[in-house]
């Protein structure tokens, strides 16, 4: 229980956050047209791909004696740079068809 | 952490909320999708080169070579990729994200659990991780045709129910415990990658655009997990972002299909009826030919298309612009009906069709189009099933009853195209077929499109 007041305390400014963002997200998607859905998934699947700087994170704290915290480390920063570049890519793509409609 | 890198972080993740509402114009949209990139890329550099640890030049090296690979490789996938194949690619690319938090879960889980707090955060973390990556691997295989047919499991929901109330048990007593066995560890990996698995197997066809959108939500709430982990802003809030916009679509997705988000999430489609509708005498099938169905349009004065995936599987997006082009040409007006969750995923169709230069205009949503069948002569459906099957309005036993559905029994002819009788992703019977109106075009779309196209240039 300590723990978790302590936690509460410290990490206030993350529960706001958190919150906020929540609303942000909501608003941004609410309005939008059922055409832009596909890129718009494929947009945000991309943007999940920040969990990329996790996996970066978690090279830089490695030991370089540590082979499994960097086999584990390398494989997890090749799959996120994979969403982030195929997810940006892919979305970019079926954008471009959009456009040269008109 | 440098000031400089907070303040990157935090240009980043203005980026990505721009980039968001960008998204949602089609004019701004590419931009918004290239700012986004934009930040995320700012993001990546700043992290690799502005910290105030001393990191050996191999790590450096490594992580080099893991982003060139990375990059190269995502690159020429979404490069090389048909358009019709973009579910199950956003599928895929969503799996890998999943896999990285995953990934990054089980590294820091022998690292820094150290009190209740973190340790809760990583196990959520390696949970989420593994079942969006199993997940979405297994709705990737089911997209591309790897897995067939929909898994029945016997009474899969208790199972599934049962099976990630016993995940849930391990995740807390390992937090609670404070045990850092390794055995325990690769238990509850194995666990939720084994219920990402149950839990997308049996789903099928309807539901499947849904559960992508689920997974992709589901991603971005473990790239939030990990953000809390490092106090690290960007990741949190784009997590965030990407979590709540990925439950609304979700939710808007599932409002277009009459079911509710815990219906699906609990009790997948339940194919048992349908399986017995089979049984149920419908009538007969009147097939018909592509002169035939020629002669029937080329006298029409309105048209209505409904695509659905079989068009998307053929590939036959530029033939069916051809047709349309023919029939305007010969002063019919032709007009296409695009449900919302035609195809495996939302706006599936509208992507399809933009790449064959179709018309905007020309694309008309279920809510508008739905009066106006009444006023079609022919209606044309080209690999479509679910979306146009009348028992979602009379079958109170069918599993889609209540899905809202192109009202396409309501025009003076039906012309179905289907590569043949078996019923369809969902396997539920549509007596749409043996409607006295409705003449089957056999074939693959493409192949009967395109000899559609001929008889109708011959005239």
């Amino acid at each position: 229980m300590d723990q978790l007041i302590e936690f509460i305390s410290n990490n206030i400014q993350i529960a706001y956050i958190l919150i906020l963002s929540t609303f942000v997200g909501i608003e941004v998607i609410k309005s939008i047209p059922a055409v832009l859905h596909t890129p718009l998934m494929s947009g945000a699947n991309a943007l999940s791909g920040v969990v990329i700087v996790g996996a970066i994170l978690v090279m830089l704290h490695s030991d370089p004696n540590d082979y499994l915290a960097l086999t584990l480390g390398f494989l997890a920063v090749v799959l996120g740079i994979l969403n982030v570049v195929g997810g940006f890519a892919v979305t970019h793509r079926m954008l471009q068809m959009f456009k040269k409609k008109k | 952490m440098s000031v400089l890198l907070s303040i990157i972080y935090l240009i980043a993740t203005v980026t990505f909320v721009i980039g968001l509402i960008k998204l949602g114009h089609p004019e701004t949209a590419k931009n918004g999708n290239l700012i986004a990139a934009g930040g995320m890329g700012l993001a990546i550099v700043g992290t690799i080169f502005l910290h105030d640890l001393q990191v050996p030049a191999i790590i450096y090296i490594l992580i080099g070579i893991a982003i060139l690979i990375g990059s190269i490789l995502g690159w020429i996938i979404s490069v090389k990729v048909e358009m019709t194949k973009m579910p199950e690619l956003v599928s895929l690319f969503n799996g890998f994200g999943g896999a990285s938090a995953m990934l990054i879960g089980l590294v820091e889980f022998s690292k820094n659990a150290d009190n209740i707090m973190q340790a809760t955060t990583i196990v959520s973390g390696i949970i989420i991780g593994a079942i969006t990556f199993s997940g979405s691997i297994v709705a990737w295989g089911k997209l591309n045709g790897s897995f067939k047919s929909v898994v029945k499991i016997p009474q899969h929901n208790i199972i599934n129910n049962l099976f990630f109330i016993g995940v849930i048990i391990l995740a807390v007593y390992m937090i609670a415990s404070g045990v850092h066995n390794s055995f325990l560890l690769y238990g509850l990996l194995a666990g939720g990658l084994l219920y990402g698995i149950l839990f997308v197997l049996p789903i099928g066809g309807a539901d499947m655009p849904v559960v992508i959108s689920l997974l992709n939500s589901l991603t971005g709430i473990a790239a939030a997990i990990t953000g809390v982990l490092y106090d690290n802003m960007v990741m949190l809030v784009g997590g965030i972002l990407v979590g709540s916009a990925g439950i609304i679509l979700t939710i808007v997705m599932c409002k277009a299909m009459n079911r509710t988000l815990l219906s699906v999430i609990f009790g997948s489609f339940t194919v048992t009826n349908a399986v017995e509708g089979v049984n149920k005498t419908l009538g007969t099938i009147k097939s018909t030919t592509a002169s035939d169905t020629a002669i029937m349009m080329n006298y029409a004065s309105n048209v209505i298309i409904v695509p659905g995936y079989g068009l998307a599987v053929a590939q036959a997006q530029h033939v069916i612009h051809e047709l349309e082009q023919l029939l305007v040409k010969k002063g019919v007006t032709v007009k296409y009906a695009i449900h919302p969750v035609a195809g495996r995923m939302p706006g599936h169709m509208n992507v399809l069709l933009a790449e064959s230069n179709v018309d905007y205009d020309m694309l008309i949503e279920m809510d508008d189009i739905n009066p106006q069948f009444n006023n079609a002569d022919v209606v044309l459906v080209v690999g479509a099933n679910d979306v146009v099957n009348p028992a979602a309005h009379n079958d109170p036993s069918s599993p889609i009853y209540g899905m809202p559905i192109l009202d396409v029994e309501n025009a003076k002819h039906i012309v179905v195209n289907k590569r043949s009788m078996n019923a369809g992703y969902a396997g539920i019977e549509n007596e749409l077929f043996y409607n006295s109106k409705t003449s089957m075009l056999f074939g693959d779309a493409k192949a009967a499109l395109t000899a559609l196209v001929s008889e109708l240039k011959n005239m």
